[in-house]
């Protein structure tokens, strides 16, 4: 088991240093020649204004937030469909139920016009 | 070891080959595993880069051809080297880094981006023989590696001092969270059939390939699959035709090449997910006795399914960010959850029955299903109708409205 962690680990290095490596090359081999004008900020092409580390829409907290619900239920769904051979009925029952409380929130949401992309 | 069974299964031969030579010259077990396991995840990550050439070729050709174009045909027979001459044109551009970027996210996001992308290879099992990584929380790292792409997206966004860009990086990473909630519960439902998160055990799983088994959770995964890679028509983000960029407008050079490989990388990649869960991977006829078939096979299917993805990029048209964030949050995860549950019951209902028995209940179950939703999409698509032509007093202007306007009053 530990080797196929080892894997993983050598496979992640290789992943990150693959582009990296790329973009450094591509880096040392390309033209330096900045202007002001050059590097200006391209946004819409009229000079831009103010900071650009705005307050955004409420509307994608909201999104994140009903995401978290689901990304919750399905961590603790796995080891249960892993578990689903050798469990009774009841217990399907059981996870039924716990999904049932979820998409009971769900519905809330749902019903407070919290999906409905504004 | 004769040259026929080198064919057999060729990369595990040249694996063991070298093992041995590694060996013979003293070199310890642990480390030789290590070397192995470098060098299998080097090529596989430089050949993986390497291809997105040729799809990205391929691509364009064939969109082109959709749309009754010719794509690239100037460079080379057919324009093959078309994304050849592309990446060298590439790779000679000035970087132009602007004014008042932050630097970490600036530079590390391209780089997370396509590690991102060539992570997910580590998982899929090859052969009968050569799998990746055999882990057994596969589909967590899935899901996991998944929400990496995000965060390289909104690094791209966040860095590049730009309003544009952190608001297109917000909607992609809305819409990518959005659709993994329906792909992680078709995963839920693939794990509860095969019984193992592991991959490889995924994949045996599949005596009856669980297309057959789940149509309509393959169908909501391949729909979730094309929205999370951004692709057409989900790609509000960063729609070419109609905006300058999205998160990556500030990047050039090879930044920004990153991200395109990553993005026609990331196709061909989820295509491979989609036909190792769904498909049944490496299996297929012969495929135990001769690994090296598994490969073809996969591959196969994988274009097959990559085929697909490209079909619906080049023909259906966008949709507006409100019309992508219904179909996920209230048409695709309710139906995925629906999905759940009753597979969960049936699946025990039919526990004691023969095989067979079990294969057509699921497929009747989802096939109903499929045909609920239908009903349910036809509903709403009526309503929608009456809406729009509500307002009795200003009809919309359409020719049969004017026409018969024209007649009452004439």
């Amino acid at each position: 088991m530990l080797n196929q962690w080892l894997y993983i680990g050598i496979f992640v290095v290789i992943s990150v240093f693959l582009p990296g490596v790329a973009i450094l090359l591509a880096r040392v081999l390309s033209p330096k020649k900045p202007t002001p004008i050059k590097n200006s900020v391209y946004e819409c092409g009229i000079e831009t204004y103010d900071k650009t580390w705005i307050q955004f829409r409420i509307q994608f907290y909201l999104y994140a937030l009903v995401f978290l619900i689901f990304d919750v239920e399905t961590v603790f769904l796995f080891p249960f469909a892993v578990a689903y051979g050798q469990i009774p009925l009841f217990m399907v029952v059981e996870a039924i139920i716990f999904i049932a409380i979820l998409m009971s929130g769900f519905l809330y949401i749902w019903r407070k016009g919290a999906l409905t992309w504004r | 070891m004769n040259f026929i069974d080198f064919l057999k299964d060729p990369i595990m031969a040249i694996a063991e080959w070298l093992g041995n030579l590694l060996s013979t010259w003293g070199v310890s077990d642990s480390w030789s595993t290590f070397i192995l396991y470098f060098l299998g995840a080097a090529v596989l990550g430089t050949l993986a880069l390497l291809l997105t050439l040729i799809f990205i070729w391929a691509e364009r050709k064939i969109i082109g051809r959709l749309q009754d174009r010719f794509g690239p045909n100037r460079v080379g027979p057919w324009g093959i080297f078309q994304s050849v001459a592309d990446m060298v044109k590439i790779f000679i551009k000035e970087h132009i880094i602007p004014d008042g970027v932050d630097p970490v996210p600036y530079h590390l996001a391209p780089v997370i981006v396509v590690a991102s992308v060539l992570m997910v290879l580590a998982i899929v099992p090859l052969s009968s023989t050569l799998a990746g990584s055999d882990l057994n929380v596969a589909v967590l790292f899935l899901l996991a590696v998944g929400g990496l792409g995000e965060i390289g997206i909104i690094m791209a966004g966040w860095g590049s001092n730009n309003k544009y860009a952190l608001l297109s990086a917000f909607r992609a990473s809305a819409q990518m969270i959005s659709y993994e909630i329906p792909m992680a519960i078709v995963l839920l439902i693939t794990v509860l059939l095969s019984g193992s998160m592991s991959m490889s055990d995924i994949v045996r799983a599949q005596e009856v390939p669980f297309i057959i088994l789940l149509p309509l959770g393959a169908l909501i995964f391949f729909i979730a699959s094309i929205a999370e890679n951004g692709r057409a028509p989900f790609d509000l983000a960063e729609a070419e035709s109609e905006l300058v960029a999205g998160f990556n407008v500030e990047y050039s050079g090879l930044k920004f090449g990153m991200f395109y490989v990553a993005d026609f990388l990331r196709a061909f990649i989820s295509a491979v997910i989609f036909a190792t869960i769904f498909l049944g991977g490496w299996r297929g006829p012969g495929a135990e006795t001769i690994p090296a078939l598994g490969i073809i096979y996969l591959v196969i299917k994988s274009l097959f399914v990559w085929f697909l993805g490209v079909w619906i990029r080049g023909s259906l048209p966008r949709y507006r960010i409100d019309q992508m964030m219904m179909i996920n949050w209230k048409f695709l995860t309710p139906l995925a959850i629906l999905l759940l549950v009753l597979v969960m019951l049936t699946g025990k209902l039919v526990d004691n029955a023969g095989s067979f028995i079990q294969v057509v209940t699921m497929l009747v179950l989802n096939f109903i299903l499929l045909a609920f939703a239908v009903w349910v999409l036809r509903r709403r698509e009526k309503r929608e109708k009456i809406a729009e032509i509500g307002s009795r007093s200003r009809p919309v202007a359409r020719p049969d409205n004017i026409l018969k306007n024209n007649m009452m009053e004439g």
